[in-house]
């Protein structure tokens, strides 16, 4: 048998993990940045010049003003993205502008009807209730702990100048 | 080598089946997408929908799975009741598809769990039980689902996160092959189990470069226990390492004196083409199960190729071990299929 030459039982490979993972790595298409960033701009900046046209519209033709209009405008981007999800879009433009749709609003809340919708299956309460906050409970959490520690900063700062 | 005709334990991983184990029928079960692929002809089932006309997506996996050993059973013309044993396994916690099928199916269960690797697996043991003479006949079968596979080990179906170019397609679909002894179909000849290799890949959407040395140190012990070299064979595919594993495949056994080109090929790649959005190509135990137990059986059936080897690839992963740091053991075990009708 070919064994007979060799020490190592059949089937071990000779090399280490670190030359292996240094020569897998030119076999693996890296994302590309720049095509990425663009794809995020653009998409990500149409999304939020989408919300300013709600604003004013708000503003315009329901009475609000610049600082109140902003509840029923994230409210209907909230709606808009949801509606997405719902139809099975959402997911591709995230694919395709990658942060650009994740960083809005909008990828927030598709964070939480995608959820929703996959664990339907699992009842209401446990399922839907359960997990919805899946993925969006993390960016709560960290963003309430924040918001606590740049409160007390504020007002220690408040305090002593 | 094996000089002894009826040698069976040819080494700690490598068996030799000698009582003209055949695999004497084969059925596959797709979703949409498979059934718009290359292959797509020699389908048995083909669902238009991810649903296969359920309710949930893991029901339709188990509707897969039952279609396809349906399929097998009813090509080679005989009833469940004539079958020994059924060894099958899924991606699913707790191998949910197979159990909740093999009640249905009112086939002694075996169930078994290698990830992507269960489709040889199980046709490994299936030889070798029925080789051994526990069984007259035994079926094994596989299945994945796209969406359920996106659910347990990713994200939701509908969640916008980007995937990176390596990362992989889940094939929606299930196979089954009846193993038996003598009348047609390909011999089952020799099998390798694989030992659980890791080499440190951590990034759980890159699982063809977690898997490449898992498949090679399976050929490697098989090309050395059996004597034979990838030149023997007319075909020899590797289940699911996709457009990343396969260069990888290909380069760490030429660095090992084995020259694969010509005669090697990825299940992953086969099974679709690459304006089909599926990223490096396809993954899951249908991967190597849809694209063997349709396309390479046909192929060998009809006399166009004659002896293959199939190397099942398989990553062991666990959404917790991820999160909790654990680079990915995988795994690959391979069957020789020669000959035809």
């Amino acid at each position: 048998m070919a064994t007979k030459t060799k020490s190592k039982p059949a089937g071990s490979l000779q090399m280490t993990k670190q030359l292996y993972q240094q020569q897998a790595s030119k076999f693996q298409p890296k994302r590309n940045v720049l095509l990425n960033s663009l794809r995020a701009f653009w998409v990500g900046g149409t999304i939020c010049l989408l919300g300013q046209a709600v604003q004013n519209m708000y503003i315009h033709f329901f009475g609000f003003t610049e600082k109140t209009a902003s509840n029923p405008t994230v409210a209907t981007l909230i709606f808009l993205s949801v509606l997405l999800t719902g139809l099975g879009v959402y997911d591709n433009i995230g694919q395709y502008a990658g942060a650009g749709s994740a960083v809005p609003v909008t990828g927030f809340a598709n964070s939480i009807a995608s959820a929703a919708i996959e664990h339907r299956s699992e009842g209401l309460v446990l399922g839907v209730g359960g997990n919805m906050f899946k993925l969006a409970g993390s960016v709560i959490v960290f963003g309430v702990v924040a918001a606590f520690v740049a409160g007390i900063l504020k007002s220690l700062i408040n305090m002593f100048f | 080598m094996s000089s002894n005709p009826h040698l069976k334990r040819v080494s700690r991983q490598t068996w030799h089946f000698d009582q003209n184990v055949r695999l004497q029928s084969s059925a596959v079960a797709v979703g949409p997408k498979e059934g718009e692929g290359p292959l797509a002809s020699l389908f048995d089932v083909i669902h238009d929908d991810m649903y296969a006309g359920q309710n949930t997506w893991e029901n339709a996996e188990r509707q897969l799975l039952e279609d396809a050993v349906s399929a097998a059973l009813k090509k080679a013309g005989i009833a469940g009741s004539e079958v020994d044993a059924i060894l099958a396994g899924d991606l699913l916690n707790q191998n949910i598809t197979t159990n909740f099928t093999a009640e249905k199916l009112e086939i002694p269960l075996l169930g078994m769990y290698g990830a992507c690797s269960t489709s040889m697996l199980t046709l490994a043991t299936a030889a070798a039980l029925v080789n051994a003479g526990y069984a007259n006949r035994a079926i094994a079968a596989c299945s994945s689902h796209n969406a359920t596979a996106e659910r347990q080990y990713r994200y939701p179906t509908e969640y916008g996160g980007q995937k990176p170019p390596t990362a992989q397609w889940t094939v929606t679909g299930a196979g089954a092959g009846l193993v038996g002894i003598g009348g047609t179909g390909p011999r089952i000849t020799y099998a390798t189990m694989g030992k659980v290799v890791d080499m440190g890949i951590k990034d759980p959407l890159d699982m063809g470069s977690a898997m490449a040395p898992a498949a090679v140190s399976t050929f490697l012990a098989h090309f050395q226990d059996t004597g034979r070299k990838p030149q023997d064979y007319d075909l020899i595919v590797t289940g699911d390492l996709a457009s990343v594993g396969y260069p990888i495949v290909k380069e760490l056994m030429l660095a090992e004196g084995y020259d694969m080109d010509q005669v090697y090929n990825d299940c992953g790649l086969m099974i679709y083409t690459p304006d089909q959005d599926v990223f490096a190509g396809g993954s899951g135990c249908a991967s190597s199960a849809v694209v063997t137990y349709s396309h390479i059986v046909d192929q060998l059936n009809r006399g166009l190729l004659k002896k293959v080897l199939v190397c099942a690839t398989g990553a062991l992963l666990s959404p917790v071990s991820t999160q909790q740091g654990n680079s990915i053991p995988c795994i690959a075990h391979a069957v020789a299929l020669e000959g035809g009708q």
